[in-house]
């Protein structure tokens, strides 16, 4: 007896609520926009510039005395918070201090950092800092742009190699699932107030890499499909090549989802948000192969007559009412 | 039918093979690194027989190359610097008078006396006293320009030089700064590399980033400031002739003079003249010593150029004080009391025995050409590190039961097929990352986790695929050979599109992110190795021994 997620034989009509699936994608992308511009990103020290401090005591966290201790340094905007995590033993209690750029030094200097360790050993002495990190503000404002870079880079390569292989409509549907995960992704990140730092970029192309290899598999087979059944309507053809798949679809998403889940519980507080972006990349990614990527081809229409490349485009689109 | 030639078996299980090979050492970390860190200290350092035996510890016919453990996982510090190039104009500037003076002199009937004056530090400014004599003067001074030496600046000169009224204006040209710039970080690269060096810590990473900054990774140090004291200080050592003392920074003699603190006397200034007598970079050695009252002090020698200049400057000058200046301080100003011929001398101050070494150290390693700015600075504790590798360990452990589990379930003996695949796979990616000496940062792991669970993604394509064609083919053979051939076209779309991504964060990424894509790209590599060779080849070795009617997939 096999374990199956999916049932033998599936044949689910995934268009027939298309107006509530696409109309919810929509709907959260415009709220993931609407978060960012009002809340915005918890943007880590890499994108703002500063100096994060872990502490590590044996003493529980006392966030107030923290902040006191440091208050009379001056140094502008600090936030504290303490980190919680199931790895760490009973007498690990861990805080991350986060302090602004100082205006006109390219790093902070090690004075100040000196002065923040000073102050918060004398009022606890058990206190260690595992890790000290200063980014100035000119590299951060650099990273910001080999970040966004990166990420156009990598959608526009995607778009021209599924050009290349398919058709254009197969690769702007891609691209469009593409950019629903990101936006929805950085709307998560904003609602939950999640640090978003030079990692969560590498997680963010991740989610691209991975969203696509699930569309890209179930454009392959509608590719395959279309040529198949030359007569049958488009959104049938759709349908059916996502009920094809959709079986490995559950299988790679659970496979990869079982050790993303892994690693978020037992990875450690360092890689938590790296992981949590991965894993919600992965969900959305699933989701949106299915119903933003394929809609968009339905809604696009495709070129039948695959025996005769390029003779008659243009004429040749199906007409479906989508 | 299902048939895969001899040579291509052979060849498959010999990249596995060699695949495991490099991946071994990784299993016996500890013990490798200690080995290699003793062949290291023996070719260097001599045998003795603690390192002869740590160098046992490992046979010396296995491969011994071994993933590099980043910062995050290892402990260290991190730190990125920019180096100030305009920094070096003006020094060129001061060795360039002396060149236009010279030749300026010679036609004094036309150009009448010169003079420096004061302006931008990337500018010569001359006056001579007869406006008329200009164009003369402009002539001479471009007939001191030298080519510029580079490869993009062929055809150009390295000086520009422009009146202005009764001011001759040299500056460097633009070929000239770049080449300029180019070779100030290639000099800061080798001087921190050297200071580095001297103290001794391992493998540490010191690369040119982009067109003027430096990136040092030191592991093992205990933080970054302590990494900055020692490569951040520009240790500039001039000797400079004594114009007088002042009480203010303010208080300027005049003339090309600079009025510059002391180091013992909090509140005291010297004013000194520009020009130094002899600089750091004309010393041969210096080591840590004590002077005759038994205070910590610096011994130098001077290469024979510098020695001659120190003791022709010496004989002029006995009984008028000069100063030791280093890093834009005065450390002392002892009174010249003899000629000192030998090039060799003592330099006291108010040294702690750890000063006077560091500074040893910095004068030996030799000055930085340039100013270094931080930019960043990251300091990891060794701690944290090894919680890092303990969490991504078992995750990794706990991801892969999940996983095999998983598959076992869901594709009976195909699952357990794909599971031995997956296990070789991961070897391979450590033994592929241990070949090419990548470096393993936390967001690597969770790299190598995620490949773990992608992994599967071809093989559940395949399977997915067979299970299809059982339905519609002619039997089990025809319809494994079909699930291959079908599913391959999707097998291969997939992982291009991610093995782009991957390149282009490999591309554009820095740190972090680059890390994680090497082990993403490798990870897909390997992977598509072993779903379309490795998985294929076992599952056709069991279909020729068993023959089986019927199959489950």
């Amino acid at each position: 007896m096999r374990l199956r997620l999916v049932p033998k034989q599936t044949s689910w009509d995934f268009f027939r609520y298309w107006r509530a699936t696409f109309g919810a994608s929509i709907a959260a992308m415009i709220g993931s926009v609407l978060i960012f511009l009002i809340v915005g990103l918890n943007f880590g020290i890499d994108f703002r510039g500063g100096t994060t401090i872990r502490t590590e005591s044996t003493q529980a966290v006392d966030v107030g005395a923290y902040r006191d201790a440091i208050a009379p340094l001056d140094l502008g905007d600090v936030s504290i918070t303490e980190v919680f995590d199931p790895t760490f033993g009973p007498d690990e209690n861990v805080a991350m201090i986060r302090i602004q750029a100082q205006a006109g030094d390219e790093s902070v200097s090690a004075d100040t950092v000196l002065a923040v360790e000073t102050a918060l050993q004398t009022f606890d002495p058990s206190i260690t800092f595992p890790a000290v990190e200063s980014v100035g503000p000119k590299v951060s404002g650099e990273l910001v742009q080999t970040a966004i870079l990166a990420v156009l880079l990598a959608i526009g390569a995607v778009l021209v190699y599924i050009w290349l292989r398919f058709e254009w409509q197969f690769s702007l549907g891609a691209v469009a699932a593409l950019v629903h995960d990101i936006v929805l992704t950085i709307g998560i990140f904003s609602l939950l107030q999640i640090r978003f730092d030079l990692a969560i970029i590498a997680a963010l192309l991740t989610i691209v890499g991975y969203s696509l290899n699930d569309t890209v598999v179930v454009f392959d087979r509608v590719r395959e499909n279309l040529r198949k059944y030359k007569k049958k309507d488009l959104k049938e053809v759709l349908s059916l090549s996502i009920n094809e798949t959709l079986s490995r679809t559950v299988m790679t998403s659970v496979t990869t989802l079982l050790a993303l889940v892994s690693l978020y519980v037992l990875g450690g507080d360092v890689i938590r948000g790296f992981v949590f972006a991965m894993i919600w990349g992965v969900i959305v990614g699933t989701y949106s192969s299915v119903f933003v990527a394929s809609a968009i081809l339905l809604f696009l229409g495709v070129k039948r007559d695959w025996s005769k490349p390029d003779a008659n485009a243009g004429n040749q689109y199906a007409n479906v009412d989508a | 039918m299902l048939q895969i030639d001899l040579w291509k078996r052979i060849l498959i299980w010999c990249v596995v093979a060699a695949g495991l090979l490099m991946a071994m050492p990784n299993a016996f970390y500890t013990k490798v690194e200690q080995h290699n860190d003793a062949v290291a200290e023996i070719e260097v350092l001599g045998e003795t027989p603690e390192r002869l035996e740590a160098r046992s510890g490992w046979p010396e016919f296995l491969p011994s190359s071994l993933v590099n453990l980043g910062l995050d996982l290892r402990g260290g510090a991190h730190l990125l610097a920019e180096v100030q190039v305009e920094d070096v104009y003006e020094g060129r500037m001061d060795a360039l008078w002396p060149e236009v003076r010279d030749a300026l002199r010679e036609a004094r009937d036309e150009v009448g006396t010169i003079r420096r004056q004061d302006g931008p530090v990337d500018e010569l400014r001359i006056r001579i006293s007869q406006p008329d004599g200009l164009r003369r003067a402009v002539e001479i001074a471009r007939g001191l320009a030298q080519p510029v030496v580079s490869l993009t600046g062929i055809g150009s000169t390295d000086i520009q030089v422009a009146g202005q009224g009764d001011t001759l204006v040299v500056s460097l040209t633009d070929e000239e700064k770049r080449a300029t710039d180019d070779r100030t970080i290639r000099q800061s690269l080798e001087i921190i590399r050297r200071r580095v060096d001297e103290v001794g810590t391992r493998e540490p990473t010191i690369q040119r980033q982009g067109t003027d900054r430096i990136l040092i990774q030191v592991p093992g140090v205990g933080s970054a400031a302590e990494l900055k004291a020692l490569i951040g200080t520009t240790a500039q050592l001039t000797f400079n002739p004594v114009v007088g003392r002042a009480s203010s920074a303010d208080d300027v003699a005049g003339g090309r003079s600079i009025t510059l603190p002391s180091i013992d006397e909090p509140g005291a200034f010297y004013q000194l003249e520009r020009t130094p007598v002899v600089t750091g970079e004309e010393l041969t050695d210096a080591q840590p010593s004590f002077d005759q009252n038994g205070r910590p002090a610096v011994t130098f020698r001077f290469n024979p150029s510098g020695a001659r200049k120190f003791g022709d400057y010496t004989a002029e000058n006995i009984g008028s004080p000069f100063a030791i200046v280093l890093d834009e301080e005065v450390i002392s100003a002892p009174v010249i009391q003899s000629h000192i011929p030998g090039g060799s001398g003592i330099i006291t101050g108010n040294f702690t025995i750890e000063e006077s070494t560091n500074l040893a150290v910095l004068l030996r390693a030799g000055a930085l050409p340039a100013e270094l700015i931080f930019l960043e600075e990251r300091t990891i504790g060794p701690e944290l590190g090894q919680d890092s590798i303990d969490a991504g360990r078992i995750a990794c452990i706990v991801a892969f039961a999940a996983v095999l589990v998983f598959m076992g379930l869901s594709y009976g003996l195909f699952g357990i097929f794909a599971n031995i695949a997956l296990i070789l796979n991961v070897a391979m990616i450590f033994g592929l990352l241990s070949l090419i000496g990548a470096t393993l940062t936390l967001p690597g792991i969770a790299g190598i986790v995620l490949t773990i669970g992608m992994a599967v993604d071809a093989n559940v394509l395949v399977f997915e695929r067979i299970r299809e064609e059982l339905k519609t083919a002619k039997g089990p053979a025809r319809a494994i050979e079909l699930g291959y051939e079908k599913a391959l076209s999707a097998i291969l779309d997939a992982n291009i599109t991610t093995f782009i991504t991957a390149a282009i964060l490999f591309a554009v990424g820095s740190g972090p992110v680059r890390g994680f894509s090497v082990t993403l790209g490798l990870g897909i590599l390997t992977s598509v190795f072993t779903a379309i060779f490795l998985t294929r080849l076992m599952v056709v070795m069991w279909f020729e021994r068993r023959r089986p009617k019927t199959i489950e997939v």
